[in-house]
C-alpha cells in the first residue's frame, strides 16, 4: 500500500501544541488525538491482573510446581579467588532423592579473557569471586538438594584477591584477570568493546571528547571541581533469579524470572544447540528485575542441564543470599568533575574523570548525564572499569545515570551558587536542546521546572544552614536524563471471536510496570471496548516477538503493536459488518461498546451482535513496531526521537546532633511522551524515587576486604527503605507528543530514579550548608561533613 | 520426598487444643486485639512447648485449620509454615523472600494475628488457624483490602502484595479507622522493592473508609 500523509499532535498541552506532519504506510492505524479526547488510553485504569495479585493466584516462576520436579541447588565459592583442582561429587550422587549433578565447564554473567591463550591454565573455570556457581544438584526435595550440594567436594588453590575497589586499581595489585577481560552485551546493555586498552585490573580510560577543554576552562569565569563517590547497589528483586526447565525430547520448556523471554530462550537455544522453535520460554508473572534478569544466566543454564540429565524437570530458584553475591549490582563509582561557566552560566567546559567497579563484568560508566543533559562545547570524558574480586554489576535501571546526576546536578548546583543564580533559572539558560540533536527534552523539562517549583514552593527555599536550631530543613531539585530505546521488532497478534471477546498475545512480558494492562487500553481504545474486555496473553515465546524490558522500552516499542494488530483486526470485523448494514467499511467506527455507521450512528450495533456477522470464528491480525515514524529509531530500533527527562524537588530535614537525614517530601514532574496509564506510570515514578531515597541514604554492599565476604547479604542488614521511609510523593506527568509512532507512547522507569539522589543530595545541603559528596549519606557521613566544615574550601560559598 | 509409609509419621496430637480453643475461639478481631504490634510470633505454644517429646528427623503428621478447612500434612520437624503451605498444599500465594523474617512477604494470620510463616514451624501451627491470602476473599467477594489494592493500584510486580495485603488487613481487623502513620507501622516490616508503598497506603486507609490522603504525613 502507498505512505499517506497525516498530521499528529505534537507538543505540550498547556504549554504549546501544534501538530507535525508525517509519512506513514496507509495500512497504519490513523493518528490518535491526545489524551484528553480518548476514552480509555491516559486514564488511570486498574491492572487486568489485579485479581490474580490480590488474592495470591498470580503464578510466578517461583511458585511453578509440575509433576515430578526436581529442586536443585548451586555449589558456589567461598573463596573469593582460586583455582579449583579437583571436584568430587561421588559423596552428594550417594545422597538418597539426588538425580542429577552438573558441572559447569563455561563462567556465565561475567568477563571473559579476551585472548583464551592467556586465561590461567585450569580444568575448570577460575573462581573469581565468592558465589560464583560451579556445579548444581538435582534432588527430589530442597532440602535434600542443599544437602548434597554441600556434599560435593570442592578442591581450591587460594589465588590472591582483591575486593577493595582503589587497592586493584594499585599498580602491584592481585589480578582478578590474568589478561584483558570482556564482557558481551545483554538485553540491559553493557558490554565492552575488545579494544579498550587495560592495565592491571583497569580496563580503560575510554575517552571521548567534544572541542577543546583547555581552551574551554580558558574562557570560563568559574570553575567548580569536586571529587563524588557512589556505592555498590544490589537490585534485591523480592523474587531472585531462577527457572524451571523442562528438557524433553520433543523440546525445552523453561519458565523463568526474566525481563526478556526472547532472549533467555535466545541464549539457551545456543548453549544446548537447539532451535529456535524447540525452546519455549513462559514468564507468566515476574517479581521485579530492575536490569538484572535478562539472560538465562548461569541458574538458566545450569536447570537445564540437569533437567536434561535428569529427565525431569527441575527448579533452581537463587535464595536470597545469593542473589546479592551473583545475580548483578549496580557499579561504585569514583568521579572528579570540572565544570567551567560563563559568569551568565553559560557552560564553557566540563571534564569528567570516572571509574568504577562492576566486580568481575559489565561497563560501570556514568557519563550519561554529563554528555546528554546540558550541551557545552568542549568537554573530555575519561572512564574506566576496575575489575575486582566480587559478583559483576548488571544493568539497573538507568545504569550509570543515577551516579552521573549525583555529581553532574551538585555541581551545577555549585555553580549557581557561586555565580549567585538560582539554580532553575541556570538550568533555564542552560537546560537547551542542541541544534541536530535527537535527544530532544529541554522544552518538556523547562515546564516541568515550573510546575514543580510551584508545587514544592521553591520561593520558600531559604539560603544554606538557615535553620538555627539543630534540625534543619532544606529544599534541592535535580534532573535527570533518559532516552527513547524502541525495539522495532516487536509483534502482537489480536484476535476477534465471533462471540465478541477479544485476545492479544505477545512474547513480551510484564514484570510490574503494568503492560499487559497497557496493551488492553491500547486494544480496548482501538475497539471501543473497556480494558477489561480485552484478555491479553503475553509472557511467551510460543506468541510473536516481545520486546526485552529494559531501557525503558516496552511501552514505547509493544504500544504501536498493539495498535496496528488491533486497527487491522477491526477492518476485518468491519468488512464483515459493512456488508450486513449496507454501507462502507471505511464509514464504520466502533466507540463505547458500539459499532456503528459515522452518518448514522442510530444504527449501532453491539460490539457483540457486530461481531457475530463474522463469516469466520475469528478474524486475527499481526502487526509489528517495525515501521518507524519519521524515521528517528534507525534500522533496527535504538534511540529515537525526544528523550525522557523528569525534574524532581526533594525537601529534607537533617539532625545535625544525629546526622540522620530524613526526606520529607517529593515532587517529581516526569514526561514519557504520550501518558498511557497513570496508574502504573504514577506507581514506578514513586517506585524509582523510592530507590533513589534508597540509594542516596540507605543501600550499601559491604565487602570484608580480608576475606571478600559481602557481610550484609540479607534483607536486614542490607538496609532498603520501607514504609517508614516514605516521604509524601506528589508526581505530575506531562502529556509531550512528537507523532513517534501510532501511539506515541513511552516508558518511565528508568527515568524516575535517574535524579532522586542528587536531587536529595542538593536538599541536604541547602538544609546545612554542608555538601555530602559520596553515597550513600549515612549519619556518620553527614557528621563527619558536619565537623569538617571549617576545612570544606568548596562548600558553604554563598 | 521420603518414603515413609503413612503409619511411620507419628501425629502431633492436639491435646491443647481445648485450651487453645478457649483462648482465640472469639475470632481475629479478639486474638489481634490483644497486641498493637503490627507481626508477632509470640512465645511457643505448638505441641513442643510444654517439652518432653522428641520429634524427628522424620516426618510428622500436623493438622492445621487452614483457611477454614482442616489440612492433615507430613512434614520434617524442621519445615516451616511457609514451607509447610507452599510445598505440601499448593498455597503460593503466600511468598518466601528473605527466609529469615526481615521481609514479611510470607505474612500468614496464625489465629488472626500476622506472623512471618517463614520463621515458625509448621509443628508450631498445629491445631491453630493459619488464614492465607487465597483465604481472605469469601468466594468471589474479595476483602476490602483485597479490593482496595485493585482500585488503587496498590501494587506492581506484586510478589510482596499477598503479604503486604495480609498486613493491611490485619491492621483494619484490629483498627476500623487507621491514621496514615498505623498503615505505615503496619507494612513497616513488609518490604516492597517496586516502591509501592504510597499506593498501598492510598488504599488501606480507603479501604477503612478513611478519605484518600494520598500518603501525607
Amino acid at each position: 500500500m502507498a505512505d499517506v500523509t497525516v498530521r499528529f499532535p505534537s507538543g505540550i498541552p498547556g504549554v504549546s501544541l501544534g501538530e507535525v506532519e508525517r509519512t506513514i504506510p496507509a495500512e497504519e492505524p490513523p493518528p490518535l488525538p491526545t489524551n484528553d479526547k480518548l476514552a480509555v488510553i491516559g486514564k488511570p485504569t486498574p491492572r487486568i491482573d489485579g485479581r490474580q495479585k490480590v488474592t495470591g493466584a498470580a503464578r510466578y516462576t517461583a511458585d511453578v510446581r509440575l509433576p515430578g520436579m526436581l529442586f536443585a541447588r548451586a555449589v558456589r565459592s567461598p573463596h573469593p579467588h582460586a583455582k579449583i583442582t579437583a571436584i568430587d561429587t561421588s559423596a552428594a550422587e550417594r545422597i538418597a532423592g539426588v538425580r542429577a549433578v552438573h558441572v559447569l565447564d563455561h563462567v556465565y554473567d561475567m568477563a571473559k579473557v579476551r585472548d583464551a591463550s592467556k586465561e590461567l591454565p585450569s580444568k575448570y573455570p577460575i573462581v573469581r569471586y565468592i558465589g560464583q556457581p560451579i556445579a548444581a544438584v538435582a534432588a527430589t526435595s530442597q532440602t535434600i538438594a542443599d544437602e548434597a550440594a554441600r556434599a560435593v567436594k570442592v578442591t581450591y588453590e587460594a589465588l590472591p584477591f582483591v575486593v577493595d575497589m582503589d587497592a586493584a586499581r594499585a599498580p602491584n595489585a592481585p589480578l582478578v584477570f590474568p589478561a584483558a577481560a570482556d564482557e558481551e552485551e545483554t538485553a540491559g546493555g553493557g558490554g565492552s568493546d575488545a579494544s579498550d586498552i587495560q592495565k592491571g585490573n583497569v580496563r580503560g580510560p575510554v575517552r571521548r571528547t567534544k572541542g577543546d577543554v583547555a581552551k574551554g576552562f580558558a574562557e570560563a569565569d568559574v570553575i567548580v571541581e569536586a571529587r563524588y563517590r557512589t556505592q555498590v547497589q544490589t537490585h534485591c528483586a523480592l523474587e531472585t533469579h531462577g527457572v524451571v526447565a523442562h528438557y524433553a525430547p520433543d523440546g525445552l520448556t523453561v519458565y523463568a524470572s526474566t525481563q526478556s523471554t526472547s532472549s533467555v530462550r535466545d541464549e539457551l537455544a545456543a548453549v544446548f544447540g537447539l532451535a529456535k522453535s524447540k525452546v519455549r520460554v513462559v514468564t507468566e508473572y515476574m517479581g521485579g528485575g530492575f536490569g538484572a534478569k535478562f539472560g538465562a544466566g548461569h541458574a538458566g543454564v545450569l536447570a537445564t542441564h540437569l533437567s536434561k540429565k535428569a529427565g525431569a524437570p527441575v527448579r533452581l530458584m537463587l535464595d536470597r543470599r545469593e542473589e546479592h553475591l551473583a545475580a548483578g549490582n549496580r557499579p561504585s563509582s569514583v568521579q572528579e568533575l570540572k565544570i567551567g561557566a560563563k559568569k551568565d552560566g553559560t557552560l564553557t567546559a566540563l571534564q569528567l574523570v570516572a571509574y568504577g567497579t562492576a566486580g568481575t563484568g559489565t561497563g560501570a560508566g556514568v557519563s550519561g548525564p554529563a554528555r546528554n543533559l546540558y550541551p557545552c562545547p568542549n568537554h573530555l570524558i575519561d572512564e574506566s572499569d576496575v575489575f575486582m574480586n566480587a559478583g559483576s554489576g548488571a544493568a539497573f535501571r538507568a545504569p550509570g545515570h543515577p551516579q552521573g546526576a549525583f555529581a553532574l546536578e551538585q555541581s551545577l548546583d555549585e555553580l549557581a551558587e557561586k555565580l549567585r543564580i538560582d539554580p532553575l533559572a541556570l538550568r533555564d539558560k542552560i537546560d537547551v536542546d542542541e541544534p541536530g540533536a535527537t535527544q530532544l527534552n529541554a522544552t518538556a523539562r523547562r515546564a516541568e521546572r515550573r510546575i514543580g517549583a510551584e508545587l514544592i514552593g521553591w520561593s520558600r527555599r531559604r539560603p544554606p544552614g538557615s535553620d538555627p536550631g539543630p534540625i534543619k530543613r532544606g529544599i534541592g531539585v535535580a534532573q535527570g536524563v533518559w532516552y527513547r530505546f524502541v525495539d522495532r521488532d516487536s509483534a502482537c497478534e489480536v484476535r476477534i471471536h465471533k462471540d465478541g471477546s477479544v485476545e492479544l498475545f505477545s512474547a513480551v512480558q510484564d514484570i510490574g510496570g503494568g503492560i499487559r494492562t497497557v496493551l488492553a487500553q491500547v486494544v480496548a481504545e482501538e475497539l471501543g471496548l473497556a480494558a477489561r474486555d480485552v484478555t491479553v496473553r503475553i509472557g511467551d515465546t510460543a506468541y510473536p516477538i516481545g520486546t526485552s524490558s529494559g531501557g525503558s522500552r516496552t511501552t514505547g516499542s509493544m504500544t504501536p503493536a498493539a495498535r496496528g494488530a488491533a486497527y487491522q483486526a477491526k477492518r476485518q470485523m468491519f468488512d464483515a459488518v459493512a456488508a450486513a448494514l449496507g454501507v462502507r467499511a471505511d464509514d464504520l467506527d466502533a466507540k463505547a461498546g458500539k459499532v456503528f455507521p459515522k452518518a448514522d450512528p442510530s444504527r449501532a450495533l453491539t460490539f457483540r451482535a457486530a461481531a457475530a456477522k463474522l463469516a469466520t470464528d475469528q478474524v486475527a491480525a499481526r502487526a509489528s513496531r517495525l515501521r518507524d515514524y519519521g524515521g528517528f529509531a534507525g534500522p533496527t530500533g535504538g534511540s529515537g526521537i525526544g528523550g525522557s527527562g523528569g525534574v524532581q524537588f526533594a525537601e529534607v530535614h537533617v539532625d545535625t546532633e544525629t546526622g540522620i537525614v530524613k526526606v520529607d517530601r517529593v515532587v517529581a514532574v516526569h514526561d514519557c511522551g504520550r501518558p498511557m496509564n497513570r496508574f502504573g506510570l504514577e506507581n514506578q515514578i514513586n517506585g524509582g524515587i523510592l530507590q533513589g531515597i534508597s540509594y542516596a541514604l540507605y543501600e550499601n554492599r559491604q565487602l570484608d576486604r580480608n576475606t571478600g565476604h559481602m557481610v550484609n547479604a540479607n534483607l536486614e542488614q542490607y538496609k532498603i527503605a520501607g514504609a517508614r521511609e516514605v516521604p509524601q510523593i506528589d508526581v505530575r506527568i506531562i502529556e509531550e507528543y512528537r507523532g513517534r509512532s501510532s501511539t506515541d507512547a513511552g516508558g518511565i522507569g528508568e527515568p524516575a530514579t535517574v535524579p532522586t539522589a542528587a536531587a536529595v543530595a542538593n536538599a541536604v545541603y541547602n538544609a546545612t550548608g554542608v555538601r555530602i559528596r559520596e553515597l550513600p549519606m549515612t549519619p556518620p557521613r553527614v557528621l563527619a561533613a558536619l565537623a569538617a566544615r571549617g576545612s570544606q574550601k568548596d562548600g558553604g560559598v554563598r | 520426598m521420603s518414603d515413609a509409609k503413612d503409619d511411620d509419621v507419628p501425629d502431633i496430637s492436639t491435646a491443647r487444643l481445648a485450651r487453645r480453643h478457649f483462648l482465640f475461639g472469639t475470632g481475629a478481631a479478639a486474638a489481634a486485639a490483644a497486641t498493637e504490634v503490627g507481626c508477632e510470633v509470640g512465645p511457643p505454644r505448638g505441641p513442643l512447648a510444654g517439652g518432653g517429646q522428641v520429634f524427628g528427623p522424620g516426618k510428622v503428621s500436623v493438622s492445621i485449620a487452614v483457611n477454614g478447612q482442616a489440612k492433615r500434612v507430613d512434614v520434617e520437624p524442621r519445615t516451616t509454615l511457609a514451607e509447610a503451605l507452599r510445598g505440601e498444599l499448593a498455597l503460593t500465594g503466600t511468598k518466601v523472600v528473605c527466609d529469615r523474617g526481615a521481609c514479611s512477604a510470607c505474612t500468614v494470620w496464625l489465629d488472626g494475628v500476622p506472623v512471618n510463616s517463614c520463621s515458625m514451624f509448621a509443628l508450631d501451627a498445629a491445631g491453630r488457624r493459619v488464614t492465607t491470602i487465597e483465604g481472605l476473599a469469601r468466594g468471589d467477594g474479595l476483602h476490602p483490602v483485597q479490593q482496595a489494592f485493585i482500585d488503587h493500584d496498590a501494587m506492581q510486580c506484586g510478589f510482596c502484595t499477598p503479604g503486604m495485603i495480609m498486613s493491611c488487613a490485619a491492621l483494619l481487623a484490629r483498627n476500623a479507622s487507621p491514621s496514615l502513620d498505623d498503615v505505615k507501622a503496619a507494612t513497616s516490616g513488609n518490604l516492597c522493592r517496586c516502591g509501592t508503598y504510597p499506593k498501598v497506603f492510598e488504599a488501606t486507609l480507603a479501604a477503612a473508609g478513611a478519605p484518600a490522603t494520598k500518603g501525607r504525613t
